[in-house]
């Protein structure tokens, strides 16, 4: 899907060091990939933002090569776990990665090297991979849970079809990197616009950082895409003050952005001549879901928009019948060629086939206007989203009762900001700090409180709404 | 409290880290010095000295010296 209508001469990235790669090297790089590496292999591909990364992206899926794309900077032994779990018959890492991987692992050996990356070979023996599964994508990266959501070829060609239509894209693109390859949103943004023979435009630099807006300025970048919490930072960052002509179009999932900011940004949008689309989407999904059109931004801001082209929303009520009053929440379904195949848990559910047919129970609770517009009013599911990442609250407590055993603990909490509570008292600050480095999320998004018992029913279940009714209680 | 004190007190605390370690610090030289910290960090100095930094000055204060130097265009001796 990367070779095929793309100026061969056309630049497909640029990184912010200075080098580039043109499309046609991005298929001869592909080439030299086929004959190194049996079709079916299941490959961990270590993501940053570069062009070795992007190489071994689009090699892998050209040749039918299974990877699993996971943050290059994944805590150790989260990656030892996965590894031990899934048994990739290879690794895709940067060349700084390599030294480390290699005195922890001798029996991995390099066979290939290209744009600062190196395959390395493991000594396990290849297993099963369903005939139409593409790619991997992990659910909770940060928890490192094994549990992934399985991608086909026609989830990532339909969505980047998809995208392609509402944002208009075309080869003249040049978006700008702010969030990982490794992360659905990120990853939406490089198949829609490589799809296109756009040019991305590759850094690790971050918002708050001089390099980052220096490379934005001389590469001229038309785009960027954003969670919520990019656009605090850009309002914090006197945005609507800066002078960037080259930038056409911003764009914003990964969460429920405030009302208030949406509507600032769209004014800002409107009155520069820019466009801003807020968009809804999961890795169930292979990205995305709905937008809402850009001229639209103002007058409906705080809604999700409507359906991507091809996929269909539908509200259903807790006996599982469908709404169709308007203003009425239910949970989202939604339904359409970019529902994954379904998740793995374990290295044997690889060779497992469609198990969603096209239709996601999204978890997300929504209302419709009568427009026909929708607004995400809450959550079913056990998670939060801290600046974009989405965090399972099970899965950080479970890890949390295996690091410190002899205390209990329960969390909960909203967007960008955890509550730990736990029964040891002088285990605050560890906690804090532990939770943190795993994740590798910054410490201020994690509140870590102290409770003489966790509530629970007779059954051993924590009651979290009467956890927080504890807390609140405590404090008045 | 002098505004030097004022200033490394806002490092220490964002960022939980010893006043020693302040002398070399930069950004991303430690875990807690990434975007959210340097959210954290120009709001605690904003409300501190009541002034509002422009864009480039946000981005340019990647170390604790070179905040300082920043400071003294906003009239803020250190």
């Amino acid at each position: 899907m990367f070779f095929n209508k793309q100026d061969k001469n056309a630049f497909a990235a640029i990184q912010d060091n200075g080098e580039c790669i043109t499309y046609n090297q991005l298929k001869e790089a592909s080439q030299s990939m086929s004959g190194q590496i049996p079709k079916r292999s299941l490959v961990f591909s270590l993501c940053e933002n570069s062009i070795g990364s992007l190489v071994g992206y689009t090699s892998f899926l050209d040749n039918q090569i299974v990877p699993l794309l996971l943050d290059s900077g994944l805590d150790q032994e989260l990656l030892a776990h996965l590894i031990e779990v899934y048994q990739p018959g290879y690794l895709w890492v940067s060349d700084q990665k390599k030294a480390d991987l290699l005195k922890q692992h001798p029996e991995y050996h390099q066979t290939l090297e290209a744009y600062n990356y190196t395959l390395l070979k493991t000594t396990y023996e290849p297993s099963p991979l369903y005939e139409d599964l593409a790619l991997l994508l992990t659910t909770s990266g940060s928890t490192g849970s094994p549990k992934l959501v399985r991608q086909s070829y026609k989830n990532i060609q339909s969505n980047a079809e998809a995208i392609v239509e509402y944002l208009e894209i075309t080869d003249r693109e040049r978006p700008i990197t702010t969030l990982p390859m490794n992360y659905t949103y990120g990853l939406s943004i490089i198949n829609s616009h490589l799809y296109k023979g756009a040019t991305i435009l590759l850094s690790n630099k971050g918002l708050m950082q001089k390099e980052f807006w220096t490379f934005f300025k001389k590469e001229e970048a038309t785009s960027f895409g954003g969670v919520p919490y990019t656009y605090e930072m850009l309002k914090r960052l006197r945005f609507f003050r800066m002078d960037l002509p080259s930038l056409k179009t911003m764009t914003q999932a990964g969460g429920k952005l405030s009302p208030e900011l949406h509507k600032e940004f769209a004014q800002y949008a409107q009155e520069h001549q820019k466009r801003f689309y807020v968009m809804y989407g999961q890795t169930e999904a292979t990205a995305r879901m709905s937008y809402l059109p850009y001229k639209d931004s103002l007058r409906k801001y705080g809604s999700m928009g409507i359906a991507i082209p091809g996929g269909k929303f539908s509200l259903i009520d807790v006996d599982e019948k469908e709404i169709t009053e308007p203003e009425i929440t239910g949970e989202l379904v939604y339904q359409g060629p970019n529902v994954t195949l379904g998740y793995a848990e374990e290295r044997e559910d690889l060779a497992k086939g469609d198990e969603n047919n096209g239709i996601l129970t999204t978890g997300d609770m929504a209302k419709r206007d009568k427009d026909g517009y929708y607004y995400i009013v809450g959550r079913k599911k056990r998670f939060i989203k801290i600046f974009g990442n989405r965090v399972n609250l099970d899965e950080t407590e479970r890890m949390l009762k295996t690091a410190f055993e002899d205390m209990e603990c329960a969390c909960s909490g909203v967007d960008d900001k955890m509550k730990i509570y736990i029964t040891d008292e002088t285990k605050k600050e560890i906690v804090k700090k532990y939770v943190s480095e795993k994740t590798g999320i910054h410490f201020s998004a994690f509140d870590v409180k102290h409770i003489s018992e966790i509530p629970k029913n007779e059954a051993g279940k924590t009651l979290y709404i009467k956890l927080e009714e504890t807390v609140n209680a405590l404090i008045d | 409290m002098t505004n030097l004190e004022k200033y490394t007190q806002i490092f220490t605390t964002v960022f939980e880290i010893e006043e020693s370690k302040l002398k070399d610090l930069e950004y991303q030289g430690i875990k807690a010095w990434d975007s959210v910290g340097h959210m954290s960090l120009i709001s605690e100095i904003e409300d501190c000295f009541d002034i509002m930094l422009d864009t480039d000055d946000i981005i340019e204060l990647s170390t604790f010296e070179k905040g300082k130097e920043i400071l003294k265009k906003y009239d803020i001796e250190i």
